[in-house]
């Protein structure tokens, strides 16, 4: 296997402290001290700062701000298509990790190298790819740049190591044996997929579509070059709170960000809850 | 658990259609895009690559981003070696809440990042911003704020590759050279460093892959002046909207090739492991 280097998230055996660790010294509670005070500085601090300022003027100004039209228009698109997107990552991404782990052919390794460019590619550059295959030039004559569907695809493309990188670890270490005891018993391959394969990958496939569904929700690099950022109509949220930034408009820009922030942190409690019950059962 | 002869023996029309659909969707999703930006980049010969190279502002982002990206690189492996210490090997309140806190920049918009930074450290009206700066120390519009946006973004790479490595390789060893009279920097150095060692390699060679790579929280907090806190991806950006699709093409291409490296170098180094 080439890399779960890239993987978003590692099987659900790591992060989680087995044994109970030893408490603080001395010398290691001042790097903790010092550790936590960096972390709030960079992190905790600046994130409190946008739902601060985004509770500022209140509940209405706070209401006022979401439910402006062209806003209300581009969380809509925003979280719609990193549903139907996180959607087709399921059902791909599921697939890809099968043909990664169980099948063999020649040139599988630049498959596993293919699922990682997207994570490694600077999101400008992705937008740019993008934009050379599907954009005005395409060798294809497909041209779906400054319209929805290129929402569609930037999101495609920046999402598509998600379920893969966390099933695909899943996958390999199930155990062959069940497989092949209910084959032999006259099961059929969809039985044994739908019967045994499937229930123990649904965890892992919900770690992935919940990461994949946060890093669409999120997304803004790929599509500064690719969807025009068309007010109603192609304009997703990130675009929104950057022109916000950019009319200085700070208390509307944070109350934006505070909904993307309320989704990440959403799905950050549901993956320590799904990790978590892939720990118990082994 | 090498190889599974059985696959190999069964495989009916549905692997053949599985393999061929995911070929075709990988293909048409990332390779060939991938592949027409390099096509683009040559398509008059060096003559993009050498443009950029000749532009004395470009030449300078692209430096302003490799340094940036070195600095990012340093705090987050010192700062994620240290924090993956302290959550593997002690205990304190909270160290459930801290270790799912550390994901979040994962998982946040990187506008979101720009403007979290804009608000704490923001020249006019930043909650520490004005003393700051009548300090002489401006951090939003100059390079500490593009660093500061750098390492947010890329801190949890670290620790995610780090963390499973010490959980792996358990306690004993240390506990032995702490019992032998060893203090807790030889430990450190001669005990847990080695064997950790590829997991820092793989976070270091993915952060600076991110670090490199970094646009939007950039875009906010940098202010983009040409030659000064432009870097590269915001050239990018910039030559394309302003019609210069070469330079374009070539400053992505140089971009892409170094992503593309890192991944390579992560693939080829990462022991067989786990199969």
């Amino acid at each position: 296997m080439t890399s779960t280097a890239l993987s978003p998230d590692r099987p659900a055996t790591s992060r989680r402290p087995v044994r109970a660790g030893r408490p603080l010294t001395r010398a290691s509670g001042l790097g903790f001290g010092v550790a936590m005070m960096w972390f709030s500085l960079l992190v905790l601090i600046p994130l409190a700062a946008v739902v601060v300022t985004a509770s500022a003027g209140g509940w209405s100004a706070f209401w006022q701000a979401v439910t402006n039209e062209q806003t209300a228009a581009a969380i809509e698109l925003t979280v719609g298509t990193a549903f139907a997107v996180t959607l087709v990552n399921i059902v791909m991404g599921t697939m890809i990790a099968w043909v990664l782990v169980r099948d063999r052919f020649f040139g599988k390794r630049a498959l596993e190298i293919l699922i990682d460019i997207p994570f490694a590619l600077p999101t400008i550059v992705a937008g740019l790819v993008l934009l050379s295959l599907y954009g005005r030039t395409s060798p294809l004559g497909i041209d779906i740049a400054n319209t929805r569907p290129a929402v569609f695809l930037a999101f495609l493309f920046v999402t598509l190591p998600f379920v893969v990188r966390t099933v695909q670890p899943v996958l390999a270490e199930l155990e062959r044996d069940v497989e092949e005891a209910a084959m032999s018993l006259g099961a059929s391959r969809f039985t044994v997929f739908r019967r045994i394969i499937l229930p123990s990958l649904t965890p892992a496939i919900a770690a992935g579509a919940a990461l994949s569904f946060a890093r669409g929700v999120s997304e803004y690099g790929s599509l500064v070059l690719l969807s025009g950022n068309l007010p109603m109509k192609t304009e997703v949220t990130s675009v929104r709170i950057l022109s916000s930034i950019e009319n200085d408009n700070l208390d509307s820009a944070a109350a934006v960000a505070t909904i993307l922030l309320a989704i990440s942190f959403a799905v950050i409690v549901l993956l320590d809850v799904i990790q978590r019950r892939m720990v118990r059962r082994g | 658990m090498a190889s599974h002869p059985s696959t190999r023996t069964r495989r009916g029309p549905v692997t053949y259609l599985v393999r061929l659909l995911v070929i075709a969707y990988l293909f048409l999703l990332v390779a060939w895009p991938v592949y027409l930006v390099g096509k683009n980049t040559f398509a008059d010969g060096m003559d993009n690559i050498n443009g950029i190279l000749d532009d004395p502002d470009i030449v300078h982002a692209i430096s302003l981003t490799v340094q940036v990206a070195i600095i990012a690189v340093v705090i987050n492996t010192l700062f994620g070696v240290g924090i993956s210490l302290l959550l593997v090997r002690y205990d304190f309140p909270g160290k459930r809440l801290l270790s799912a806190l550390l994901d979040m920049p994962l998982s946040v918009s990187p506008i979101v990042v720009g403007l979290a930074l804009v608000l704490v450290y923001g020249g006019r009206t930043g909650w520490f911003g004005p003393a700051l700066e009548s300090a002489g120390f401006q951090v939003i519009f100059a390079t500490p704020g593009i660093v500061l946006a750098t390492v947010f973004v890329a801190l949890p790479l670290v620790i995610r590759e780090v963390v499973p490595v010490l959980e792996e390789v358990g306690e004993e060893q240390e506990q032995a050279a702490r019992s032998l009279g060893a203090n807790a920097w030889q430990t450190f150095r001669r005990i847990t460093l080695p064997s950790i060692k590829w997991g820092v390699v793989y976070g270091v060679v993915l952060s600076l892959a991110r670090s490199l790579g970094e646009f939007g929280a950039v875009k906010v907090v940098s202010g983009n002046v040409l030659g000064e806190t432009r870097t590269a991806t915001l050239v990018v950006e910039e030559k394309y909207l302003n019609f210069d699709k070469g330079g374009a093409y070539a400053t992505a291409f140089l971009l892409a090739l170094v992503a593309v490296a890192c991944i390579i170098i992560v693939s080829v180094i990462r022991p067989k492991e786990d199969r």
